[in-house]
């Protein structure tokens, strides 16, 4: 037994920030196999491990982190992969210090030991011995699913599928496979590579990737239905919200959906060498405080801004986005523009972003989410010179399969319904997850959804 | 990968386009487009649908080749390969049984509004097809829309074929043809769209036109394709592409089309048109 615990997590090895603003490589390094086994010995095993019930798919934490201390790491990647097919993925994006770390024994007087950390660790290991282990695929049942959406949640529901024996048919509108994994995080936080390799995994356990294919388009739920036994529906959270305030039709005003679109799946940062072009701005706004505006604002400072601010209405505490994100946007030197409200966005006459008009709030009253309300300052408006704005705001889902999928119910929001311990929907024989059912939320949940909804397809259709 | 079956130029600088899609063929209907890529550093390009042949298991656009991209598309060869084929996208153009419809067309929309005047046609209608360009030779498929139509019609700049002038002679045109249309339809560029509405609007004749704004994805997931139309923001690609025109906001959509112009290899002016968006 450790007597004394280091209060302190093992520092990640990270590109020093003046380096990496000018490059699209990974930002974190990784642990080395010194680091992660000292990291792994602050564990203190616990009998009843809290960090477990903080993971939503209820990894064996204390388990894999064992399996590091002894140097078995190969045991150490199979723990994990029992409850998660997408451990390189989690251990990158997945919010431990609102999850897993944020119950740890240890926090409550030092530094939560470092999961996710010690997950990627574990992951990128494996990836680099190059032998990816593969559990056994069960004799095929003749059953088969339709899944729609490449994203976590349809890659998990395939995964779980396919090693049951399911004849498993991912259907992606795009021409990547990957979801928000691909178009919307960029590859200096998630690379690429990673994300194929999932993919490339998946399809290695038989799974068909039908890429181009937008169901309710190029064929409706029904007509797939007639050819399926079942569909998963993990469509994601893709339509942006804008803020419905003047001017933000103006030339210069993206989504952030659209910005990192034209950045990661479309290349843009290598025009003209990929041809769709994405604008250097001189001065950006990115409007938000969740990962998807931290996401855009070091995007748009890798791309040759000269100052990139993040402007949000609420303070730091409350910004949604992961705290190491926000950590690292300000080593890069983002401006944080906090309690402060858009009202209104200006142009020239040639229809181009010139100025924002901005407006000072005050912390009030908490609201409906539990987060102190933003109220506005009488008199404090000013305004901000910027050529460029993102919008990072929110999503919700696209109204593709609603619009042609009868009695399929979804919610005000555009949301599909579904039972939150099973995924079912209105229609028999329809399950959905993730996203598509919960909003704009997190990989791991979406993850949790897909697994529960393979389980139960698997009960519904196995029986 | 899709296989191109035919590409060839049809008039000046105007394009036919056939690729082997059956999933997209079985789904197509008027006013829907597709978004293609001509190859694997290539934009994604969206293209209306002219016509399909179910048999076969094609789609034809008709493009206008204007920047790099169209540039690539205007180079493909039959038998070549193209990465992205994804469709049908959009809404369908409106088909009931309207009385008389007057189908106005220019570029690009003389492609694709055959199928909605066929549609029209065979829901019992009574079609007029009127076609524009800035000169007779840059005029196409006359017989293909004669096939589906009452009667076509053209207009031309320099007078070189039909009325001589631009759309705005439109109410002219319609008292000299004997023509009322119950419901006029445009597809082409904006400014021909734009320009019709305008003459339409104190007709008192509703006007739908298909809206081509730049596009990613087509899905609805990158908002690129916003207009305000009603004095609301829509998303072309999921709540269009077809709107009325006389409520779209056209000052502001001619701004957001030209956001990469400078981007953009410089629109070549040969086509005609007064305006390339
Ligand atoms: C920029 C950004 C950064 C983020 N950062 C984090 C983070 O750090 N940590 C974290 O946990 N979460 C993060 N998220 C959220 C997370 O990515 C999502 O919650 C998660 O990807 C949802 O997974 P999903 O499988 O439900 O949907 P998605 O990943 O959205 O995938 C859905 C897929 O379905 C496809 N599709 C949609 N409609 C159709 C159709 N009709 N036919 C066929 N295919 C269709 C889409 O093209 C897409 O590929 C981030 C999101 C964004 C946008
Ligand atoms: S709660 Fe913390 S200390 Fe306890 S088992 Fe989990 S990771 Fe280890
Ligand atoms: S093209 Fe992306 S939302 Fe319409």
């Amino acid at each position: 037994m450790p007597v004394k615990i280091d209060p302190k997590k093992r520092p990640m090895p990270k590109q020093e920030p003046y380096e990496r603003v000018r490059n699209f490589d990974e930002v974190a390094l990784g642990y080395t196999p010194e680091l992660a086994r000292e990291e792994a010995t602050r564990c203190l095993v616990c009998k009843n491990p809290r960090c477990v019930e903080g993971c939503p798919v209820g990894i064996d934490i204390p388990g894999f982190i064992q399996s590091i201390v002894e140097g078995d790491f190969g045991a150490g990647i199979r723990r994990i992969k029992e409850k998660n097919a997408l451990p390189a993925v989690c251990g990158r994006v997945c919010p431990q210090e609102e999850q897993c770390e944020k119950v740890c024994v240890l926090g409550k007087k030092h530094e939560p030991v470092a999961i996710g950390r010690l997950e990627r660790f574990l992951a990128d290991y494996e990836a680099a011995s190059g032998t990816i282990e593969r559990p056994d695929v069960a004799q095929p049942n003749g059953r088969r699913v339709a899944i729609v959406g490449s994203g976590p949640a349809g890659i998990t529901v395939a995964n779980d599928l396919a090693l049951q024996g399911y004849d498993v048919t991912i259907f992606e509108a795009l021409h990547e496979a990957g979801g928000v994994l691909t178009y919307g995080i960029p590859e200096f936080r998630l690379p690429k590579a990673i994300v194929r390799r999932e993919v490339e995994y998946v399809k290695g356990l038989g799974v068909k990737l039908h890429l181009d294919f937008i169901v309710g388009k190029t064929r409706t739920v029904d007509r797939l239905l007639e050819e399926f036994d079942a569909m998963f529906i993990g469509a994601g959270a893709g339509l942006p919200w804008f803020m419905e305030i003047p001017g933000e039709n103006l030339n210069g005003v993206y989504s952030a959906n659209e910005y990192l679109t034209r950045c990661n799946l479309m290349k843009g940062f290598r025009f003209p060498a990929c041809d769709t072009p994405l604008k250097r701005a001189s001065r950006m706004a990115v409007f938000g405080g969740g990962n998807v505006a931290m996401d855009a604002a070091r995007t748009a400072l890798r791309l040759g801004a000269d100052e990139v601010h993040i402007v949000y209405r609420r303070g730091r505490d409350e910004m949604p986005a992961r705290i190491e994100e926000i950590e690292n946007a300000e080593e890069e030197g983002i401006i944080f523009e906090l309690l402060t409200l858009p009202l209104r966005l200006l142009g020239n006459e040639h229809g181009w972003l010139t100025e924002i008009e901005c407006q000072r709030m005050a912390l009030g009253e908490p609201d409906g989410s539990g987060r102190p309300r933003p109220v506005p300052i009488e008199g404090s408006e000013f305004r901000m010179e910027a050529d460029a704005a993102v919008c990072a705001i929110g999503n919700s889902p696209n109204p593709l399969i609603p619009m042609t999928t009868p009695r399929l119910n979804v919610g005000k929001k555009g949301n599909i319904e579904a039972d939150p311990e099973t995924g079912q929907t209105s229609r028999e024989r329809v399950w959905a997850g993730g996203d598509v059912v919960t909003g704009a939320a997190t990989v791991i949940s979406a993850m949790g959804a897909g697994r529960k909804a393979a389980r139960s397809i698997h009960e519904t259709l196995g029986a | 990968m899709y296989r191109v079956v035919v590409r060839r130029m049809i008039v000046p600088n105007i394009h036919e386009l056939t690729v082997a899609a059956p999933e997209v063929t079985n789904a197509a209907r008027p006013g829907n487009f597709v978004i293609l890529r001509p190859d694997e550093a290539g934009e994604r390009v969206p293209l209306t649908i002219a016509d399909w042949d179910a048999a076969a298991g094609t789609v034809t656009s008709v493009f206008l080749q204007v920047g790099a991209s169209t540039s690539k598309l205007a180079r493909l060869k039959p038998d070549d390969v193209i990465p992205t084929y994804a469709g049908p996208l959009g809404n369908d153009t409106e088909i009931a049984h309207f009385g008389t419809v007057l189908c106005i067309a220019g570029c690009y929309g003389i492609g694709s509004i055959y199928p909605v005047a066929r549609s029209l046609q065979e829901a019992g209608n009574t079609v007029y097809v009127l076609i524009e360009a800035r000169s007779r030779y840059l005029l196409y498929w006359q017989d293909k829309l004669r096939g589906v139509c009452t009667r076509v019609i053209e207009i031309t700049r320099d007078g070189s074929a039909g009325y001589k002038g631009h759309i705005t002679r439109l109410p002219e045109i319609l008292i000299l043809e004997k023509i009322k249309p119950d419901r006029i339809i445009v597809n082409g560029c904006t400014f021909l769209m734009m320009k019709a509405s305008e003459v339409t609007r104190p007709l008192g004749i509703k006007t739908i036109v298909n809206m081509n704004p730049i596009m990613i994805d087509g899905t609805g997931m990158c908002g690129v394709c916003r207009l305000t139309v009603g004095g609301k923001m829509k998303f072309a690609c999921v709540d269009g592409p077809d709107f009325d025109g006389h409520e779209v906001d056209w000052v502001e959509f001619l701004k957001r089309r030209q956001t990469y112009n400078p981007e953009e290899v410089q629109p070549l002016r040969r086509s005609g048109c007064a305006s390339h968006y």
